[in-house]
């Protein structure tokens, strides 16, 4: 499903990602670990093709990058740091938008909302939200055209532990997708991991020299 | 690429009617450009070539301000990121910001125009609408090609509007020169206009050009 060999990218000069492989297969998890800095975030844009690779190999669901990186659009739900989200539309506004550029009928965005929490404040001004009903409306973006890979940068930030376990369906191990978490949360890290990816200055490292 | 364009249109003018933060502010500035002509010439009326070039330097202008702001949404709430996720054409988002400034555009003229009328115009606007109405179709959908082209090439530097005014007035002087020739005998007592139908076509012939040539490149403008 994901097999990265030797991936290498920079921005300007500095390496971003030096020589980083993996290989992750159909409905398993990987989590990343790693400082700031450390390319955690750049490894989730090149695996969503938002990025492209300088050197190496990557091939994502199938497409190989940066050449087919076409072939993902449609196919990957991605939870980043920002919510993905329009300040001036609600949560049902938001998710109407996405439906029509992935195709989704209107009837799947109340099941969505629901699964999430929110159906209640569906209608509600997204500044009115609280950062953690923002980011439950995010994961519901990221999942709403049904996508079999999910790559979630820091997506319990802000949950309590409630929202952690309702949307455990949706984006946690629960949802039985193929996954890619970054996370800062090691113990929680590693409880859901199939595998782990320790990255530091772009490079791959072991767990035990990530943060010193 | 027309459903995904009609959808991001129709997302852009929510928000436009929610935060009204384009057409008002075209609308005031080039009402307050009409005032200072009023006093700055110490003149109640103008006509002819004068009027003319108020007019369209006026409306090009505003229309920077509105080109300023076209992604600004897409830039700082992830849009851009949103799109390339999604199985569209991203030349639907060229689509639907250029259909986003067209109607703006056709807002402003709305009022600016009779503001015009009412602070400057000699002759008056009445009888020239059935000709100045395809003149500004056609030029508002030139500069809504070109603006939405080099809006989304400035989106993402740090110098903005400074990068938008350069590119775009001097991409945009065919479309200034060939709307004022088209309207200056609208505007100027006496006169027919006889070389209507040539500028017209040069209008006509700037948007194909144009339009194609966004279509061409814009997918290339979001890539990595």
């Amino acid at each position: 499903m994901i097999a990265l060999e030797g991936v290498v990218r920079r921005y300007g000069e500095r390496l971003a990602l030096d020589g980083v492989s993996a290989r992750v297969d159909a409905g398993q998890t990987m989590v990343v670990f790693g400082p700031n800095g450390a390319g955690k975030t750049t490894l989730l844009r090149v695996l969503a093709g938002l990025l492209r690779p300088h050197a190496g190999s990557a091939n994502v669901l199938g497409a190989s990058l940066p050449d087919e990186a076409w072939k993902l659009r449609g196919k990957v739900g991605y939870v980043a740091h920002e919510p993905l989200l329009y300040r001036d539309l609600t949560p049902r506004e938001n998710l109407r938008f996405h439906a029509r550029l992935h195709s989704v009928a209107d009837s799947h965005i109340d099941e969505v909302l629901a699964a999430v929490g929110m159906a209640e404040r569906a209608d509600d001004p997204l500044p009115e939200l609280s950062r953690g009903m923002v980011q439950r409306v995010a994961a519901a973006r990221a999942v709403l055209h049904d996508p079999p890979l999910l790559l979630l940068d820091e997506p319990w930030a802000g949950l309590d532990p409630g929202a952690v376990e309702l949307l455990d369906p949706v984006i946690g191990r629960a949802s039985g997708k193929t996954r890619v978490v970054v996370t800062h949360d090691v113990p929680a890290g590693q409880a859901e991991a199939d595998l782990t990816l320790g990255l530091k200055a772009g490079r791959l490292a072991p767990m035990e020299e990530l943060y010193r | 690429m027309i459903a995904a364009a009609a959808a991001i249109l129709r997302k852009d003018l929510t928000v436009e009617l929610r935060t009204r933060e384009s057409v008002p502010a075209m609308v005031l500035f080039s009402i307050t450009v009409f005032v200072l002509f009023h006093f700055g010439l110490d003149r109640d009326t103008l006509e002819g070539d004068l009027a003319t070039g108020v007019i369209w330097v006026t409306l090009l202008l505003a229309t920077v301000l509105g080109v300023n702001r076209l992604y600004v949404a897409e830039r700082d709430q992830g849009g851009f990121t949103a799109l390339r996720l999604a199985p569209v054409d991203l030349t639907a988002l060229w689509l639907a910001k250029a259909a986003a400034l067209f109607l703006y555009l056709a807002a402003l003229e709305l009022v600016a125009l009779p503001a015009f009328d009412l602070l400057l115009l000699g002759p008056g606007l009445d009888g020239a609408l059935p000709e100045l109405l395809p003149i500004l179709l056609l030029a508002n959908l030139g500069l809504a090609a070109v603006g939405a082209l080099i809006s989304a090439l400035a989106i993402e530097t740090r110098a903005r509007e400074l990068i938008v005014s350069l590119l775009l007035l001097p991409l945009v002087v065919p479309v200034v020169i060939a709307a004022a020739r088209a309207t200056e005998p609208l505007l100027a007592a006496g006169q027919s206009p006889d070389d209507l139908a040539k500028w017209l076509g040069f209008l006509a012939l700037y948007d194909v050009v144009f339009v194609l040539v966004s279509v061409a490149v814009f997918d290339y403008l979001l890539d990595d």
